[in-house]
Parts: structure tokens; sequence; C-alpha cells
């Protein structure tokens, strides 16, 4: 456990990606099986237990602390496991019956959180806190929260994983799913001891292909022929892989999320659909949508399905998912990637056309001579072919049409253009300190704009925006809220906001929503703060006004929220 | 006489009535008495100031002869009358001449204890516990996660990483008022004898400090030209200048930065530290606690830092206590000697 413990200390502090690399790849050589797998585990997430969650380490720091120094130091902090690490209580040294036992190893510790019981989990949890140092602690914590923040993501500890047999990480990720920790026939084959692991998964993820900014390309409309590219909206909703294939004569149907999550619990109608239809052999890379009526919906209404914990026959009904096929990565057993894109659209459109309209459909093509012409369509999607699904529309996509499938995020070969955003000046009312990477600094505002009240003009909140500053901007921020502070309410503060004084922030936001939960009416889809306006005094910030005027020129939702 | 009516919030501080003085005030006044030489307590501009020896020198270091109208030295221990209030000094563990200022009128004990700390520092005077009535504490680690480890498993951190890259440049972020000096003289103690070097906005109070009778060893400017040469060495830097283009030059640099602040990691990360070492000029939480139960105050006056959280301990323990909510303070150190890349020589 503490060689663990210290190789996530020296991890969270590294800031340069090969070190990092570096630093992993010797633990993992040098560590033996089966503490490694369960290491690498616990970096790539794919360690959970079912009966230790968070919740057992805040009884048992509940039972340890005052509640209110807790609340503050949380707060604080911003991260539950590194808060109950420094505040645990140790015994005092030499207090009886505290002969230090070794610490365990960390195949003891995940064992035991694996496998022991809800009852007997506190005393042993409690046990190795008290034997543990701060460091240790943390990481042990960390187990069981699950989201390390050490700054190393699970692609990451798979490039690692591989470097130490010399492979390429997408091999790694070829037999990843199906493997269970601690890993050993992969550490065998990885180190040359073994067969490559066959994965038995039927339906196994495939690391998704991502694209740039086309703005980040210098001067693109000289540097890219457009003839050479194809283009098709890009939908605003979830990224995901749907995958199905036979084992021992059975099918399996999957879905993923980008990041290889497997989020086929959420979606059992869609699982249904796919499993039952004996076209679906294959693997698709498309968009999770919701649609009624042949329409699609807002991300707004797609958030209402989402992270739900039941999954009811009503909220089946309601929101009845379907996926928009952007690609095709496998058809029964081939594997399609290396083909280049406009060969795998052929037979996208092939493969689609024998499935169910209802549950996947194709992201239709947007045909375009030039790039003027892809530029007045990214600003009318309604008119350049999206129709009434305009407004689930966040851009274009273009790629190349030679493109082969390239896990990551590859150079040259695909690219986003989005929607400009919209803009609004508003008055900063309130801040919350943030978690993670931004704890103790204030960095998430509640912003308002003026409307007419009965005593005169009045600010109304109408988002909330905790990023598009730099840190140099929210050290600024943070600043200016401290000063300001008229009041607190537990870990918020408000701050000054009247016409003349206060500060105002020019909001980006993607689309608007009517919305019965917020007080003025109207929800900002991905809001963010665009620029510091220190020049502007509030009285002459926008006006709730602007906002509704901007909420008239999409239809009206047809059915309002559940 | 109630508390409240011997000392008053005002926008410029902590206010006085019978003695008709302010303590650290962040505006000029015409009467000073101030508690140590951090930027955000000690401010140019003022008629008449009351402070230490080593205080006043500081202040001159920093803003010149002319900081203020008449300059008054303090003795430690000594009572002294203004109007009707008495007023003593007394050491804060601070920093080089920081002091805590004891206020008596109308039959009440109030100290100011400015900042203050518990654990050992050889640069100077240890705190002493002062009885008191009421005791106004500042609370910058004011939370339990607050807790400094031991100092000298700190300076092995160091050193430790000094042995494990000796080809790199180890740039250590410190506030040039104190904690520099600090960790020179932990390092001393620690048997490291090479010459430790400092950034241009260091030299002037490290030197003070040596004037004044603190052995820290050689300690050499960094001379801008020869940053290139310095692999392996100690470089001690204002905390801004961690991540300016100046500490970019040096061989390989390993970021390190000497705070209180380090114990918490995304306060690192946020400055991009990889080598946090947790040294603090301020008291941790259990020193907070440990002290204010010293005195014997039976009220608890909290001015900056994480005051919610001190206070509601305070009140779990049966005492009176309120935050002043004080603006200005817990600023000290990064814009005081602000360190920008230094013209090409």
């Amino acid at each position: 456990m503490n060689r663990f413990a210290a190789l996530l200390d020296r991890l969270a502090y590294e800031p340069r990606r090969n070190a990092k690399l570096r630093l992993a790849a010797a633990y993992l050589r040098e560590t033996p099986d089966p503490d490694r797998g369960y290491a690498h585990a616990a970096m790539t997430g794919a360690l959970t237990f079912r009966n230790a969650k968070p919740a057992l380490i805040r009884g048992l720091i509940a039972e340890r602390t005052d509640p209110v120094l807790f609340g503050l130091s949380y707060d604080y902090v911003g991260d539950l496991s590194e808060t109950v690490a420094l505040m645990w209580p140790t015994p005092q040294a030499g207090a009886p019956g505290h002969n230090r036992p070794p610490a365990p190893t960390l195949t003891e510790v995940v064992e035991t959180l694996a496998s022991a019981s809800r009852s007997e989990l506190p005393a042993r949890l409690a046990g190795w806190l008290d034997h543990l140092d701060e460091i240790g602690r943390w990481a042990l914590l960390k187990l069981i929260t699950g989201n390390l923040r050490i700054g190393l993501s699970a692609r990451l500890a798979k490039t690692a994983l591989a470097q130490i047999g010399e492979m390429e990480p997408n091999a790694i990720e070829e037999v990843w799913h199906g493997l269970e920790p601690p890993y050993e026939s992969l550490f065998a084959w990885i180190e040359g001891r073994g067969p490559r692991p066959e994965s038995v998964d039927p339906a196994p993820f495939r690391p998704p292909m991502l694209s740039h900014p086309l703005e980040d390309v210098t001067d693109f409309r000289a540097a890219l022929d457009p003839a050479s590219f194809s283009a098709e909206w890009k939908w605003d909703g979830i990224r995901v892989q749907a995958v199905a294939g036979f084992h021992e004569g059975r099918k399996t149907a999957r879905l993923y999320s980008r990041t290889g999550e497997e989020i086929s619990g959420a979606f059992p109608d869609l699982i249904d659909a796919l499993s039952g239809d004996p076209h679906f052999v294959g693997a698709i890379d498309g968009e999770l949508l919701i649609l009624r009526d042949g329409r699609v919906q807002s991300f707004n209404v797609l958030q209402q399905r989402l992270n739900r914990k039941t999954i009811s026959p009503k909220l089946i009904h309601e929101f009845p998912a379907h996926i928009r096929a952007y690609d095709l990565l496998a058809e029964g057993e081939e594997d399609l990637r290396a083909l280049p894109f406009a060969e795998r659209r052929s037979r996208l459109e092939a493969f689609v056309g024998r499935l169910d309209p209802q549950r996947i459909d194709l992201s239709p093509i947007v045909g375009f001579p030039d790039w003027p012409a892809l530029e007045a369509a990214r600003a009318d999607p309604a008119g350049a072919g999206a129709g009434v699904d305009a407004e689930a529309v966040e851009g274009v996509m273009v790629k190349r049409l030679d493109s082969p499938y390239v896990p990551g995020r590859p150079k040259g070969l695909w690219f986003k253009w989005k929607r400009d955003p919209f803009v609004v000046d508003a008055v900063l009312m309130y801040a919350q300190r943030g978690h993670g990477k931004r704890s103790s600094f204030y960095s998430d505002y509640t912003f308002g704009v003026w409307r007419q009240g009965q005593a005169g003009p009045e600010l109304v909140p109408v988002g909330k925006a905790y990023f598009g500053f730099t840190d140099e901007e929210l050290a600024q921020l943070d600043r200016f809220v401290r000063k300001h502070t008229t009041n607190r309410f537990g870990p918020v503060r408000e701050v000054t906001h009247t016409a003349d004084a206060g500060l105002v922030l020019e909001v980006a936001f993607e689309g608007l929503q009517r919305s019965t939960r917020h007080r003025s009416g109207v929800a900002m889809r991905f809001p963010r703060v665009s620029r510091i306006r220190w020049d502007k005094p509030p009285r002459e910030a926008d006006r709730i006004e602007t906002l509704e005027a901007l909420l008239a020129t999409y239809p009206e939702p047809e059915t309002t929220d559940p | 006489m109630r508390p409240t009516d011997i000392l008053k919030i005002t926008p410029q501080g902590l206010y006085c009535a019978p003695g008709d003085f302010h303590i650290d005030p962040v505006r000029p006044v015409a009467q000073a008495l101030v508690t140590h030489g951090h930027s955000d307590h000690a401010r140019p501009g003022h008629g008449s100031v009351l402070a230490t020896t080593e205080t006043l020198r500081i202040m001159a270091v920093r803003y010149g002869e002319g900081f203020c109208g008449t300059a008054q030295e303090a003795r430690l221990g000594e009572s002294v009358a203004i109007g009707d209030a008495r007023v003593t000094f007394r050491p804060a563990g601070h920093v080089l001449g920081s002091a805590q200022i004891l206020i008596e009128a109308g039959g009440c004990r109030i100290v100011a204890s400015g900042d203050y700390k518990r654990a050992r520092d050889p640069t100077c005077l240890p705190f002493e516990p002062i009885a008191c009535d009421v005791f106004i504490t500042e609370a910058t680690f004011g939370l339990p996660v607050f807790r400094h480890p031991d100092l000298a498993s700190e300076v092995r951190k160091l050193l430790d990483s000094l042995a494990l890259f000796p080809d790199r440049a180890h740039i250590v972020g410190a506030y040039a008022l104190g904690k520099a000096q600090r960790l020179m003289a932990l390092l001393r103690e620690a048997g490291y004898d090479r010459p430790i070097y400092v950034h241009g906005a260091m030299e002037r109070l490290t030197d003070l400090y040596k004037a004044e009778g603190v052995p820290l060893g050689e300690v050499r400017k960094v001379v801008a030209a020869e940053r290139g040469k310095l692999g392996g060495e100690i470089v001690i830097c204002p905390p801004s200048a961690i991540q300016d283009l100046w500490a970019r030059r040096f061989p390989d640099p390993v970021t390190s930065f000497a705070s209180g602040w380090m114990r918490v990691r995304a306060r690192a990360r946020q400055k991009g530290v990889e080598l946090p070492l947790i040294v603090s000029d301020h008291s941790d939480w259990d020193d907070l606690c440990a002290t204010i139960r010293e005195t014997g105050a039976g009220e608890v006056w909290v001015t900056h830092g994480e005051e919610d959280a001190l206070v509601h301990w305070c009140r779990t323990q049966g005492l009176e206590a309120r935050p002043l909510h004080m603006i200005g303070y817990g600023d000290e150190g990064d814009d005081a000697d602000a360190p920008r890349e230094e013209p090409a020589a």
C-alpha cells in the first residue's frame, strides 16, 4: 500500500506527461503481481466496490470530527479523500493497543474492500486509517471514492502498461474489455511470457476517433481543399458506440460512452432493440439523442433522461433513445477501421438501411461546394437541411474522405466547426468555491440580468458559470469576490451587485431553454465566462428581454418538463 | 469599559479609541502600531509608527527611510502609556521583529497578536503567551486540515530531491521576508553547507537578517547570465517567480514552494509545484486552538483567514468569539517584492 501511495503522490505532483508515464511504467515493471494489476485497475477506474462507498468514509469521519468543522474543511479542500486523510485523528504514538502492525498490501486492501461485508468494513477501514500516514490514508480513500484526480487518464495508464512491453497502447485497448483485475494474463502477454489474452467479449469497446477545431488550422479556407472533405451535422447529444456480437451462439449488445464506460444499463430500450435486430452485428459510432415523433429533442431534454438511478417504463416512453449514426467501425466480424471514410460511409448507409429507423438512422451528409457554402449552412442549419432538428445542431463536422478511423485525436483528418455562441452581459451575484483543481478558489459564479421588479429594476439570476477564464483571471475574480462579499450562506458568498457597484461578466452560451426550475424562466446551455468586463458598470448589463427575444426565435417545446 | 469600546473596526483597520492609534492600518493614519514587517501589516505613509527595532528596519528597507513621519522604537516587554491606554510589545514568533501588542485600558486586557506561530524558528524570538481577556487572532490556517508536519522532514524532502536529481536546479518559492531566511537557517541546521542562491528581490532583506545576527551561511545573489550553471543548487525566490520566465532559465528546474498552503494538493497543483514543502510561519490548527486556551481569554476575535471554523471551535469551547471580517490582510508576499524578469544582463 505504501508503494502505491507513494506512486499516486508523485503522479499527483508531476506535471509532465512523459515523466508521469515513466513513473507509472517503472511501478508496473517493478511491482509484483497481483499488486501491480490492482494498481493499474485503480488508475484506469476499473475498481468498484459494492459495499465500500464514499458514504462509508463520511460515516467514519462523522463519528470522529465536528460536522461543522468537517463541512468547512471539505468545502475548502474540495476533495473528500484528502479532507478525511488530513483531518483523521490518529491515535497517539505509544498509546496502549497501538503497536504498529505492518501496513496492509494493496492486494489485501482491494480484496478486503471487495469481499468484506457491510458490517465488517467500517472497523477494517478505520484500522487501516489509524496506521497509515497522511499520504497512505489519502491513497486508500481514493481507491474507495474512485476518482483519483492525479492527472493520469485511463488512456495514459494503458500507455504506461504498453511501454513495459514496447507495445502500442491500442493493442491493450483491443483486449482490455473483458479482462478482470489483477490482469495477470495481460501482464504475462505484455512481458512476452504468455499468449495474447483471448478477449471473450463479443461486443468490445473501440477507442473513438476525435477531432480538432477547424479554427485551429491557420487560414483553413486556403489550406484545405473542400473537395477532399465530407461534412455532416454535429449533433448535440452524447457521443456513443453501439456494439453487438455473438459468443457461443448468444448475442450481446452494448452501449459505450466515448471514454469507454459502459452505459447499457441506462438505455434498456435501445439495448433491447439492438439485441433483437438480427441485422445489427458490428459497431457503430454515433450520437445518442432523444427522438419524439421523428424530431430530435434538445440536449436539455436528453439530460432529463441521463443520470437517472431508476429507468422507469414511463421515462423510456417519454424519452425514447435513438442513435444517429456517424460511422461504421465493424460489420459482423470484419474490422472496417482501416478503410477510408468514404468507403466506410457507403458501408454504413447500407448497414443502417437494414435497421429499424425508429432506433438508428443516418446522420445526413451536408453537401458543400466551397467553404463559404458550409459556413452558411453552419449559420443556418434549418435552411440547410436540418429542418426542425436544427435546434439540436451545434455545428458541423468536417472529415477527410480518405481518413481511416484512427483512435485518439490524430492531426489533419477530422475537424469540428461549432456555431458561434450567443453572448450576454450579466452581473456577478453569487460565488461559490470550486472543487478539484479549483478548490479553495471562488470559481463558480451565479450571474443575473436586469428585469423590472415591483420596486424598480432588479437582477434575476439566469445561470451559473465555472469556466472560460484563465488561471490569472480566476485569481482576479477570486480576489474580487473576497473583497466584495456582502453576505454568506454556507459555502456561497453574495457579492455586491447594485446598479453602480459590481462586476459585469460577458457570458457565452450555446442555447437557451424555457425552464420552470429557474426563477428567470430560462436556462442556458453550456454557459461560460467569455470576458470579464471590468470596464462596464452593472447598470449597463443586459436585460431579461434580450434573452426572451432569443427564446422567441426557437420553436416552442411541445412537451413541458415532466 | 467593554472591549468593543477600546478597539473598533474602521476602514483603516483596528482602532484603539483610548490611545487614539491604529494597529496595522491598511491606509495612512496619524499614529500606527505595527506588529511586523509583512507588507499587508506594515504600510508606508503613516504619521508616526511604533514598532520593534527590527520591524522599523524592515520597513525602511522596503519603503525607504522616509516611510513615515516619526518612527518610534518599541522595546519588547516594556509597557508604555499612549493616551489612556498602556501598550506592551511581546514576541510573536512569526518573523524577525514580529510582536504581539498587549493593550490595557479601562481594566481590560486585549492582545492583538498579529500573525504568529508556535513552531520553532531559528531566525526570530519565540512566541510568548500573554494572559488576557480578549485575544485577537489570525486564522490563516484555521481549518483542522492544516496540521503542519515536522519541519526536519520537510527540509529532508528538499535535500533528498537534490540527491535524486543532482543536475537539476531546485527553485524554491518562499516569501521574501521571513520564510526565505528561515528556510536557509533550517538548511544550515540540516548540515547543508553549499552556497544558497537567492533572487535579487530577496537580497536586501537577507542582508538585513544577517546584519541582525542571524547566521545564514554563504548566500549568493543569482546572476542572470549564470542561471544555466546552477544545476544541483538551491535557489530561493519569491513565490510569483517560480512560474516566471526567470525560473525557466535554470537547468531542468524542479519547482518547489515552501508554504503552509502546500498541505492542500490542489493548492500545490494550481501553482505548478512539483515539490511542495509544508513550512509555515503561521500557526496550524492545533497551535491556534492551543494558543487560544493558553491565553485564558474568554473572548476571541478572529481577524483574517478561515475565520468561520475557528469561531465555531471557540464557541464549542464555551468562548465568546466573533469574526472581524477584516479586509486587506493575508496577501503578503506575492506582490510585495514584485519579482519580474530581470533585465537581460
